[in-house]
């Protein structure tokens, strides 16, 4: 009886099984305390919606053998200049989405490219290097901002001063664009079909592309980088197809993010995006060396919701922010784990 | 096995790699050096301030930095938990001013509380570590970030809630939770005070904090020529060669750690005595980030980082850090683009130093 | 008095006996050599002596060590050192950053005891510097070696780098008995000398010296006594003056072969397939150096040779997985190296010895293992739903790995079992369907049957002579084992130090093969001749 259930709890996870735990005792908590649970399965509806996308850029970096892709702050940095480039040009609604969408991803497939050909060098430190990479780009472009020629009056500071926001309203352009389209509610409950519409089709893309030549190519490169070389496979040119592939998806994803959100934040909003992505595909299963569309979905959901669940609960229980700090532990405990339970090379 | 020893043998001009690799060291802080003097030449900083600034920084902020020497050697890269060590140094001060011990007394007693957390966080460190071997930078990175979290955790949730503080000085008006600035009036300069001379006005030499600074450098460079210093060498060197020759290399490992950990904790204490105030959330965060960024400035790498360089790179890590804003200023009119300017340095250097020398 | 004795040492790895009853005795001042193919036990005999965790993990072993006329046993390299036993090996264990002096006493260091040390313990003794230095100077010169202790290792010649590892051995205070393990591997001739000379002055001084060796000349020069291993059994035990070059040659290689075919010898066409021309592999441990090699079409050709000689760089260099120089040509044509998808598109499939790491993708299932190779060079096993979109085609890939299992019989759950779970016999059955999807031309295999037991051996090897009398494949087997190779090859390279040493046919004599596998071949083989 004990081997069975060591058994399953080995197949479940750990850092599954402790989420999971919390999640359910969160609940509970929730329910004796009279929380309103219709509102708490909508926010976790919206806030699953959100951030899966960011969770999904994760898949393509594990699948190549890049690991953990730290960079993410890249991608999301183009995704936010395609948002910038759209307001500025006073686009709005549906179009300031698509013209947001067209400028990042080419720009992101370029920044992809050249972080790819980057991480190529420096195989076994990815993790490390992508991470001051980031942030070194990160604090590169809080002085582009400030320096942009940008002149949308939404954007820029107000009584002349030069340079964009900290944060910028989507109001006027896609806020809630996804999340709205063909929403629906079921009791007191909010669905944001467009928003999990938009992930599922994402989803469906990266699936099918996991099953051509190309997307399993990338994924034997990924496993056993001398079986690929001995089947002919460039695995060099496959790091970077996930690398671009991983940047794109973070681009996309903060478009995403950000349209639910209502906002973008700049300077240093996307310093420590990676982290929380990283945490929710480990929670849903994923190792540094294996990860699937499941792992995002149960991750981020599980991830997310708890943080839903947490933050009123807390509210009423402690002072201060304290769901901040808890989101904090979890994701950079479960980060740990992975880090130190890896199979020896 | 044959091949390995072919090409060892091919390693035959040795002086032609000393030379290049004395290049490549040398090329960071030549360049930093530039730097400076073009953003000296646009702060245009009266030099008397200026060189007071960098005494002052020579002398609260190198021994933060000495603390990544060990690891270094030890073959386990940057460090960027000695974030811990500041948060042990912080304990300890907390508790001196919670109990009101001021003067040169109160941060000696800080410095005894602290030690014993210091080893603890290190020996913490140094197991998880040992179970990340190869990714050691990245999982103190992260170990840095948990760290603060349950940092928070402790001092703004628990602190004045489920642990009781009787001093009401320290406590948020809400009553849980520890103030987000700590006066530390009670030992303010405490170790700059004990010898200090005023050149002129304006610019005066802490000679005591450098004197311990220099204390640490000779301590430093006696611990590695004792049997743990060698021991410490041939782990950094080859773990397996190592092993075999019977050197427990985790336990090696491990001491590394601790040390570098105490060191960075008195190191916070230094710095912390010097600046006054206590940044109850925010002086440890960017310890890690900053005295990695000044070491590799000087010129160190991740396999090698020397005293000469530990001094060097706080050098013009510093004064990079003073100029910048003055001189983003003067050129464009807004100080902010130096302190971004600044930022992008650090993690800039970090990242370049990485993707040479990983 | 016997020094150190072997008794009756038997050895079981997971129902395989690898040691049977083996007995050697060392005194002292002797130096006693030991010689085997690979594969004979050598390296297990040493390991059972050194207390290398593996054997522990694997059942340990029976029969007795004696040292000094005391049973011992020890548990790990450490013991074994501590009671005086020591070995110097073929992989250096120096560390290149520091000097010759420190190597020489790693962990062994000579310390002061110092203010801080009397408070917080010896770990914190100073180095005696001096005193290290002067112990190390003392053992180079016992050597003979002039070289300045000061100076950092790396960057010393090879040959140096072998006498700091005897010089170590020398200084420890204890050392009873040295094992050398194949040390003048990679000395040059002068060097070898030197060596030979320093052991010499070792067993005089009154150590035990155990040399293993696949150079025979050396060992007649120096070894007072020598054991033969053959197939973990002694096969003979000489005195020096009872030995000779072609004999122990003989005695190494000498087994019964059983041929696995009536060779009807296809008449080969005389039109090689391949030929590779000044072809050099930068293979770690297995370099290729300039060797030029005939493969004719329809033949089964045997590479054989010493481990570390070379035998499997070929095969790797011509794949594309390893650097290589040189020139090869198939069919008359040039093809360019370094590039594996050229290869596999020129009709060449390449079975690695290294199974589970190169040959398989051990967390994926079994269908995909057989067709990922011929899917991504050959574009097959994928439907075109859109142009520019390919998609797997799993119908096809089920049915052609269900075909691979029926027709090779690998045992298995089904198609889609993780290749993990499967025995070594059956992962091997998997990487010969991948290359067979290929439908090659000309097939390598490299340690075709290592790791596998008896019987699915057999199977194996019928395969691969399947493969050639029925569909005509060309079969390039890279194996340690001259009995397969004896078994089914038409012709047996053997390649001694990266060159080709010569080419035999199967039923030449045992000593024609262990001459040539010893390098001795030109100089005493061709005489016999």
């Amino acid at each position: 009886m004990k081997e069975r259930l060591t058994a399953a709890m080995d197949k479940i996870g750990l850092p599954r099984l402790i989420i999971g735990l919390f999640l359910i005792v969160f609940c509970v908590g929730a329910a004796i305390l009279k929380l309103p649970m219709s509102m708490l399965l909508s926010d976790m509806l919206v806030r699953f919606g959100m951030n899966a996308v960011l969770v999904l850029a994760m898949i393509p970096a594990i699948r190549a053998g890049t690991g953990l892709n730290f960079g993410l702050p890249l991608g999301v940095i183009c995704g936010l200049i395609g948002a910038v480039v759209a307001i500025e040009y006073k686009f709005s609604g549906l179009t300031s989405f698509l013209v947001a969408l067209g400028v990042s991803i080419p720009l992101a497939v370029l920044t992809g490219y050249l972080y790819g050909l980057l991480l190529n060098r420096i195989k076994g430190q990815e993790m490390v290097v992508g991470t001051y990479v980031g942030f070194s780009i990160v604090s590169g472009m809080c002085i582009f901002w400030l320096l942009a020629p940008f002149h949308n009056p939404e954007m820029v500071w107000a009584y002349g001063g030069t340079g964009l926001r900290n944060t910028i309203t989507l109001e006027s352009s896609f806020d809630k664009i996804l999340n709205n389209f063909l929403a629906f509610n079921i009791g007191q409950v909010q669905i944001p079909t467009g928003l999990l519409l938009f992930f599922a089709f994402l989803c469906l893309l990266l699936w099918f592309f996991s099953r051509s030549k190309s997307g399993m190519a990338m994924h034997v490169a990924g496993s056993n980088p001398r079986f690929a070389q001995s089947c002919g496979i460039n695995v060099n040119k496959m790091r970077i197809l996930g690398t671009v592939l991983s940047t794109v998806l973070a681009a996309v994803g903060i478009l995403v993010y950000n349209q639910s959100y209502g906002f973008l934040s700049l300077y240093n909003g996307p310093l420590m995006m990676a982290f929380p992505a990283a945490a929710a595909i480990l929670i849903g299963g994923a190792s540094l060396r294996r990860a699937t569309i499941g792992h995002v979905i149960i991750g981020t959901f599980l991830f997310q919701s708890v943080l839903v669940v947490a933050s009123p609960l807390f509210n009423v229980i402690v002072e201060g922010s304290f769901s901040e700090i808890f989101r904090g532990i979890i994701s950079n405990g479960v980060i740990l784990y992975a880090l130190t339970t890896g199979r020896e090379e | 096995m044959m091949a390995m020893k072919l090409e060892l043998a091919k390693n035959s001009s040795v002086l032609t790699v000393r030379i290049r690799q004395k290049l490549i060291e040398m090329a960071v802080p030549l360049l930093f050096l530039v730097l400076c003097g073009i953003g000296a030449y646009f702060a245009q900083l009266s030099p008397v301030f200026l060189i007071n600034e960098i005494i002052m920084r020579m002398a609260r902020n190198p021994l933060l930095v000495l603390a990544l020497i060990i690891p270094v050697v030890a073959g386990m890269g940057m460090n960027f938990a000695i974030t811990l060590g500041a948060m042990a140094g912080q304990i300890g001060l907390i508790i001196i001013t919670h109990y009101e011990i001021n003067g040169i007394t109160g941060l000696l007693v800080a410095a005894l509380i602290a030690t014993p957390f210091a080893v603890l966080f290190g020996y913490l460190t140094g197991k998880l570590l040992n179970r990340a071997k190869g990714k050691e930078m990245i999982t103190s990175m992260i170990f840095g970030f948990f760290a603060n979290y349950v940092w928070q955790l402790f001092f703004l949730a628990f602190v004045g809630s489920i642990i009781p503080m009787r001093n009401e000085k320290l406590i948020l008006s809400t009553g849980v939770g520890l103030r987000n600035t700590i006066d530390l009036a009670g030992i303010r300069q405490s170790l700059d005070n004990l010898l200090k001379i005023q050149v002129v006005q304006g610019l005066s030499i802490p000679v005591s904090t450098l004197l311990v600074v220099a204390l640490f450098c000779v301590l430093i460079t006696f611990f590695m020529k004792t049997k743990l210093g060698q021991d410490i060498r041939a782990v950094g060197q080859n773990m397996e060669i190592a092993r075999i020759s019977g050197i427990d290399v985790d336990r090696v490992r491990i001491y590394a750690i601790i040390i570098s950990t105490v060191l960075a904790a008195w190191g916070q204490l230094i710095w912390l005595q010097n600046i006054g105030t206590l940044n109850t959330y925010g002086s440890h965060v960017q310890v890690g980030l900053f005295a990695v960024a000044a070491l590799l400035i000087g010129g160190a790498s991740v396999t090698k980082a020397t005293i000469w360089q530990v001094l060097l790179g706080t050098f013009l890590f510093h004064t990079l850090f003073i100029i910048s804003p003055v001189a983003g200023r003067n050129l464009v009119g807004d100080a902010q683009i130096g302190e971004f300017f600044r930022v992008f340095v650090a993690y800039g250097v970090i990242a370049v130093t990485l993707l040479l020398h990983a | 008095m016997a020094l150190l004795e072997f008794k009756n040492i038997s050895k079981f790895y997971y129902g395989n006996q690898v040691l049977k009853n083996v007995s050697l005795t060392v005194h002292k001042g002797e130096i006693h050599g030991l010689v085997g193919e690979n594969g004979a036990g050598k390296s297990t005999l040493m390991n059972i002596l050194f207390g290398m965790p593996v054997i522990h993990l694997t059942g340990g072993y029976e029969g007795q060590i004696i040292l000094e006329g005391v049973p011992v046993s020890f548990r790990s390299p450490a013991e074994a050192m501590a009671a005086g036993i020591g070995m110097v090996h073929q992989e250096f264990m120096l560390i290149p950053g520091f000097n010759v002096a420190e190597n020489i006493k790693l962990n062994r260091e000579n310390t002061r005891a110092n203010l801080v040390s009397r408070i917080l313990g010896p770990k914190l003794r100073t180095i005696d510097v001096r005193k290290n230095r002067a112990d190390a100077r003392r053992a180079l010169d016992r050597l003979g070696m002039a070289l300045d202790e000061t100076v950092p290792v790396g960057g010393l010649p090879v040959g140096h780098m072998q006498f700091i590892e005897i010089a170590r051995e020398i200084d420890k205070e204890n050392s009873k008995v040295v094992v050398f393990d194949e040390p003048t591997a990679v000395l040059t001739e002068s060097e070898a000398e030197q060596f030979l000379k320093a052991a010499q002055k070792l067993a005089a001084g009154g150590m035990g010296v155990l040399f293993i060796s696949h150079r025979l000349d050396e060992i007649i020069k120096i070894c007072d006594r020598i054991t033969v291993l053959r197939d973990g059994e002694v096969v003979a035990s000489l005195s020096r003056s009872e030995a000779s070059v072609e004999k122990l040659a003989e005695l190494m290689v000498g087994r019964k072969i059983s041929r696995l075919t009536v060779a009807e010898k296809k008449s080969g066409s005389q039109k090689p397939i391949l030929e590779l021309i000044n072809f050099s592999v930068d293979m770690p441990g297995e370099r290729v150096e300039d060797l030029s090699l005939k493969i004719y079409e329809g033949e089964i050709l045997g590479i054989g040779g010493l481990a570390g000689h070379g035998k499997i760089g070929i095969a790797n260099g011509i794949m594309g997985l390893c650097p290589a120089r040189g020139t090869v040509l198939k069919n008359g044509k040039q093809l360019p190296l370094g590039n594996p998808m050229r290869m596999l598109n020129e009709g060449m499939a390449f079975v690695s010895e290294d199974r589970r790491g190169v040959g398989l993708l051990t967390d994926e299932s079994i269908e995909l293992n057989i067709v990922v190779a011929a899917m991504q060079s050959q574009n097959r096993f994928l439907k075109r739903p859109l142009p520019f979109f390919t998609l797997e085609d799993r119908a096809a890939i089920r049915e052609h790995a269900l075909k691979m299992i029926r027709e090779l019989d690998i045992r298995c759950l089904g198609p889609q079992q993780t290749v993990r779970s499967l025995s070594g016999g059956n992962q091997q059955k998997v990487c010969i369907a991948r290359a067979i999807t290929l439908s090659p031309d000309i097939l390598f295999v490299s340690e075709p049957t290592r790791g596998i037991d008896i019987g699915a051996k057999r199977i194996v090897l019928d395969l691969l002579l399947k493969l050639n009398r029925e569909m005509g494949v060309t079969v390039v087997m890279t194996s340690s084992e001259l009995a397969e190779l004896r078994a089914i090859c038409n012709r047996i390279a053997i390649v001694y130090k990266g060159r080709l040493a010569g080419i035999l046919e199967p039923t030449a004599s045992d000593l024609d093969f262990g001459l040539m596998m010893a390098g001795e071949y030109e100089q005493r083989g061709a005489a016999q001749a």
